[in-house]
């Protein structure tokens, strides 16, 4: 009886001399995931753009720490800033000609998919931000998120978790026989 | 104090940066990237909301799982894709990919 309730105070306390840090945290983190996506497409050597896109990644990798996500923060690194990234990287050198200077280039669409998107980010900031209040939960996450994790995937949604282990193979089956060279005939 | 609306407001500006990108690139493998800044912005929205409005469900970690898995299938596909195009083509530019045009 008495533990939980001083573990729920000590909590408490951490919670409100964390917040100027956590503030700080989000904002530093914000900033960087927005820059260096705007360097992902605003660069024009398609290399520098995978570089900046793998820091974006752990950008949101700390973003999902302080959303206390802390098993998806560590699967965000290994698959996209792991992953990922090699894989286009591999991906632009087995299809670039000629030099990476100008590899990145934009179309001829650059001010009219730019007002639309313009608008749309007005739109979705503004209705965001009146939209004010969630019915926000005053409970915390549990610690022990990867057992949680765990015992959800191996029991309420187990046939997602096979779907998505068959999509897996069937993908890879796909991407080994779509790249597989063509016999001349 | 951070809520979900700061988090909202964060992935809907990097989706819509996605967004752009996917629109205005001309390179095929630069549009691939951008869709991949698309997914991870709907990550953060899940997150966020498994956060604050169902933190004990862990219904939006299960979710944004599953959206990473997808995604991953999706670059391999993708990339594989493209391969097999430039072998005919000799080219990632998309401004040339017109060959379902009549």
């Amino acid at each position: 009886m008495k533990k939980p309730l001083l573990r729920r105070l000590k909590g408490r306390r951490v919670d409100e001399m964390d917040s100027i840090t956590s503030v700080a945290a989000f904002y530093i983190l914000a900033a960087i995931i927005i820059g260096s996506a705007i360097a992902v497409i605003a660069l024009k050597n398609l290399v520098h753009s995978v570089l900046f896109l793998a820091i974006t990644f752990l950008g949101i990798a700390g973003i999902f720490m302080q959303l206390s996500a802390d098993f998806l923060a560590m699967v965000q690194i290994l698959v996209y800033a792991g992953a990922v990234c090699i894989m286009v990287v591999f991906g632009i050198m087995l299809t670039q000609r000629g030099g990476m200077s100008n590899s990145n280039l934009f179309n001829k669409q650059v001010f009219a998919s730019g007002g639309v998107v313009a608008l749309l980010i007005a739109v979705i900031v503004f209705f965001g931000v009146r939209s004010g209040s969630w019915a926000v939960s005053a409970v915390a996450v549990p610690q022990d998120t990867v057992g949680n994790i765990a015992d959800l995937m191996l029991s309420k949604y187990v046939i997602p978790f096979e779907l998505a282990a068959l999509l897996l193979l069937v993908a890879l089956i796909g991407a080994i026989v779509l790249a597989k060279e063509v016999k001349a005939k | 104090m951070i809520g979900p609306t700061h988090y909202v407001v964060l992935s809907a500006l990097l989706f819509s940066i996605g967004l752009l990108g996917v629109l205005i690139k001309r390179n095929a493998v630069a549009v691939l990237i951008c869709i991949e800044l698309m997914l991870n912005a709907v990550n953060i929205n899940l997150i966020a909301f498994s956060k604050y409005i169902t933190p004990t469900d862990f219904i939006g970690q299960i979710f944004s799982i599953f959206v990473i898995t997808v995604a991953a299938a999706e670059v391999g596909v993708g990339l594989a894709i493209i391969i097999a195009i430039y072998r005919n083509k000799l080219s990632v530019d998309l401004d040339e990919f017109d060959w379902l045009k009549w």
